[in-house]
C-alpha cells in the first residue's frame, strides 16, 4: 500500500544514457504494467525503485519519502526475479523465509507466516522441497512466495513469466491477478509481452528507448494510441500501419493511398488533419468486415482487394491482402472459408480509423 | 554405423591400452613387491611376507604420514584463502583481463615445475635475487634466511599448485547467478550474510574441488619440500623416493606407495560423495 513518485528520472551506464528523463506516478493498490521491447530501460527502472541500480540523476519518492538513498531491504518492496533466483541449496521453506530470518523475527512468527502464504499459494505440501525438484510453475510460486511472506507494500515482478511455457504462462497470469485482489498491494511489473500488460494491468506504461511513450488503462491505449509506436506495439496482430496523403475531394477531406486507392476522412471533432499533410493511417485487423448488405457501412468504406495469404486460427481468420495495391491485415470471423486469390469487398470501419503525423508520429485524428 | 563402431574401438582401445601398460601393469607390480622380501644383492627374491606392511606401522613411518598430511593440509588452506578473492576478482572482471590473467596463470605451467622450483632456489637464496633486492632498497640489513626453512616449502607448494586451486574456484564462481545476490540484497541481506549464506555454499563444489586437487598433489610432491627445505622432515613422497633409490628397499617402498594411494582413492571417494550430494540437495537447511 504505497504511492511511487518517480521524477525527472536519469539513468546512464557509464556514457550511455537508457533512461531519459522519466516522470511517473504510480497510486495506492495499483497493478502497473511498465511494457515496451528489449533495452527499452523497462526493467531499468523498476531496479531503480528496487534498489538494485543507482539513480543517476532525479528521484524516486515512495509515499512521499525520497528513497534514492534507501538500502533495498527499507524500501518496503519485494521484487519476484526472471529467473526466480530460488537458493538450490535451501528448501521452499527456507527459501521463503530467508528474508524474515535475516529480519531476526521470532521463529513461531516466521514458521506461522510462511505457512499461511504457502496455503495461498498451495505450496503446503512441497515446503520440504529444494528448488530443482519443483516444476517450473511451483518455483514461480515459491519466488513469489518468498516475497510476499514480507508483506511488502509495493511487489515488483521482472518479467516473471517468460520462463514459462505458453499454456503455463496463461495460468499463472490469473494467480498474479488473483493474488492482486488477495494481498491488496500495489504491482509494478515488467514485461515485453503486450498480451500479458493487457491483461493484467491496470494503467499500462508503454516504453520504448528510455522514453514513455504513453501511460493508461489498457482499453484507452488500444482504442487511442497516442502514436504509431503504441499502435503498432499493442494489440495483435498489429495494427496495419499505412502512410497515405490527405487530399480534398469533393465530400470532404480523403486519405490519398494511390491513383487507385482513396478513403474518406469522416468528420470529428479535435481533428488536426489538413489537405496536403503526410500522414499515417492506422486501422486494426477487426475493423474490416466482409461486405454482405446487413452490416450497414455506407458504399465509400468498402474496397475490393485479393486474398494473398490466409491465416486460419480457428475462430477467427487472418487475411493478408492486397487492396488496390495496399496491403492491409484483415480478420474475419473463422467458419467463414477464405481461399487465396478469392476477391472479396470489405468495409473498413472508419468509426476506428486512426491518422497520425507521418512526421511525428503523434495521433492527430 | 561400422565405421562409427570402428572409431569408437580404436578411441577406447588405444587409451586402454596405453593404462595397462604403463598404469595397471607397473601397478600390479608395485602391490606383488610390497608383499615380497628385501633382497640386498638383488631387487626382491621371492619370499612372501607382511613384514613391510607391518614396519610402516612405525612411529617413525607414522610421523613421516603426520608430517606429510599437516604441510598437505596447510598448503590447501593456504591455497584456499589465496585463491579465493583471486578467483571472485577473475569472475568479474571484463573478458579480456580475464583472459590475460588466466594466460599469466597457465604460462608457468610450460616449464616443468621441477624447473620452476630451481628457480626459487635462486630467489631465495642467501645471495640471492631477493635478498640482494632488498638489502639494495635498505629495507633489510641481513640477508632473510628463506631458503631451507618450513617457510620456502610452503611457497614453493602454495607457488606450484595455486592455479589448481584458482580455476575449479573460478569455475563455480562465474556460474554463481548474479540475480540469486540481489535477490539477498532485496530480502534484507548484509555483505557479510550475502557471503556465508549464499556464495560461500553455492560454491561450495569449487571449493571441494580445488582442495582436493591441491591436497592430493601436496601429499606427493617430494622434490619441492626437498629442494626448498633442505630434506629436514622426511614425508611421505621422500621416504618412498628414499626405499627406492638410495636405500634400496623395494619392498617397503611399495608398501609406502600401496597405502599412500588407498589414503587418496579414499579422498577422492570422499570428493565424489560430497560432490554428488551438492548436487541433488545441497546443503540443509540454515542456523
Amino acid at each position: 500500500m504505497a504511492d511511487v513518485l518517480i521524477r525527472n528520472v536519469v539513468k546512464r551506464f557509464g556514457k550511455v544514457e537508457v533512461v531519459h528523463g522519466v516522470n511517473l506516478e504510480f497510486y495506492d493498490n495499483e497493478f502497473i504494467v511498465l511494457v515496451g521491447p528489449s533495452g527499452c530501460g523497462k526493467s531499468t527502472i523498476l531496479r531503480m525503485i528496487a534498489g538494485l541500480e543507482k539513480i543517476t540523476e532525479g528521484e524516486i519518492l515512495i509515499d512521499g519519502k525520497v528513497i534514492n538513498d534507501v538500502a533495498p531491504k527499507d524500501r518496503g518492496i519485494a521484487m519476484v526475479f526472471q529467473n526466480y533466483a530460488l537458493y538450490p541449496h535451501m528448501n521452499v521453506f527456507n527459501n521463503m523465509s530467508f528474508g524474515l530470518k535475516l529480519s531476526k523475527k521470532p521463529k513461531e512468527e516466521i514458521a506461522k507466516r510462511v505457512n499461511e502464504v504457502a496455503a495461498i499459494l498451495e505450496l503446503g505440501g512441497l515446503l520440504h522441497r529444494k528448488p530443482y525438484e519443483l516444476s517450473g510453475g511451483q518455483r514461480q510460486r515459491v519466488a513469489m512466495g518468498r516475497a510476499m511472506v514480507r508483506n511488502p507494500s509495493i511487489f515488483l515482478f521482472d518479467e516473471p513469466l517468460s520462463n514459462l511455457d505458453a499454456k503455463l504462462r496463461t495460468q499463472m497470469r490469473t494467480e498474479i491477478k488473483l493474488l492482486h485482489q488477495k494481498v491488496q498491494s500495489s504491482i509494478i511489473y515488467v514485461t515485453h509481452d503486450q498480451v500479458e500488460a493487457m491483461t493484467l494491468a491496470d494503467r499500462i506504461v508503454v516504453m520504448h528507448d528510455g522514453y514513455i511513450e504513453q501511460v493508461g488503462a489498457p482499453i484507452e491505449l488500444f482504442e487511442k494510441p497516442a502514436n504509431t509506436f503504441v499502435a503498432g506495439f499493442i494489440g495483435s496482430p498489429p495494427m496495419n500501419l499505412v502512410p497515405a496523403r490527405i487530399t480534398r475531394a469533393a465530400t470532404g477531406l480523403q486519405l490519398e493511398f494511390n491513383d487507385k486507392l482513396s478513403i474518406p476522412i469522416p468528420a470529428k471533432p479535435g481533428a488536426e488533419v489538413a489537405d496536403g499533410q503526410e500522414v499515417i493511417m492506422g486501422i486494426r485487423t477487426e475493423d474490416f468486415a466482409i461486405d454482405i448488405t446487413t452490416n450497414g457501412f455506407p458504399d465509400e468504406w468498402k474496397v475490393e482487394g485479393i486474398v494473398e495469404v490466409v491465416e486460419p486460427l480457428g475462430g477467427e481468420t487472418n487475411m493478408h491482402m492486397d487492396m488496390q495495391g495496399v496491403k492491409f491485415t484483415a480478420r474475419s470471423e473463422g467458419r467463414r472459408i477464405i481461399r487465396v486469390g478469392e476477391k472479396l469487398r470489405l468495409a473498413l470501419n472508419l468509426n476506428h480509423l486512426h491518422i497520425f503525423d507521418a512526421e511525428t508520429t503523434r495521433s492527430i485524428y | 554405423m561400422i565405421r562409427k563402431s570402428y572409431f569408437r574401438s580404436i578411441a577406447v582401445g588405444s587409451t586402454l591400452l596405453w593404462i595397462t601398460v604403463f598404469v595397471v601393469v607397473p601397478y600390479v607390480f608395485v602391490v606383488l613387491f610390497s608383499f615380497l622380501t628385501r633382497d640386498p644383492e638383488g631387487i626382491v627374491s621371492w619370499i612372501f611376507t607382511v613384514k613391510n606392511y607391518r614396519e610402516i606401522v612405525s612411529p617413525v613411518f607414522l610421523k613421516v604420514c603426520r608430517n606429510s598430511f599437516l604441510l598437505a593440509l596447510g598448503t590447501t588452506v593456504i591455497t584456499l584463502f589465496a585463491a579465493y578473492p583471486f578467483a571472485f576478482v577473475l569472475s568479474r572482471v571484463n573478458r579480456r583481463l580475464q583472459r590475460i590473467l588466466i594466460l599469466l596463470m597457465i604460462i608457468p605451467f610450460w616449464t616443468s615445475s621441477l624447473i620452476r622450483t630451481y628457480a626459487l632456489i635462486i630467489l631465495f637464496k642467501a645471495n640471492g635475487i631477493l635478498n640482494t633486492f632488498l638489502l639494495y632498497l635498505g629495507l633489510i640489513d641481513q640477508p632473510l634466511n628463506i631458503l631451507y626453512t618450513q617457510v620456502a616449502v610452503f611457497i614453493g607448494l602454495v607457488y606450484t599448485l595455486l592455479p589448481f586451486m584458482i580455476l575449479p574456484l573460478y569455475s563455480s564462481i562465474q556460474k554463481l547467478d548474479r540475480t540469486m545476490i540481489e535477490a539477498a540484497r532485496d530480502l534484507g541481506a548484509t555483505s557479510k550474510n550475502i557471503f556465508f549464506k549464499i556464495i560461500l555454499p553455492l560454491t561450495m563444489p569449487g571449493i571441494i574441488a580445488g582442495s582436493t586437487m591441491v591436497f592430493l598433489p601436496a601429499l606427493g610432491l617430494f622434490y619441492i619440500p626437498d629442494l626448498l627445505g633442505g630434506a629436514r622432515s622426511m614425508l611421505i613422497g621422500n621416504f618412498i623416493k628414499n626405499q627406492f633409490l638410495t636405500t634400496g628397499n623395494w619392498p617397503l617402498g611399495s608398501a609406502a606407495s600401496v597405502v599412500l594411494t588407498l589414503v587418496m582413492f579414499l579422498f577422492i571417494y570422499g570428493y565424489f560423495l560430497s560432490s554428488r550430494r551438492a548436487h541433488t540437495s545441497g546443503m540443509e537447511g540454515m542456523p
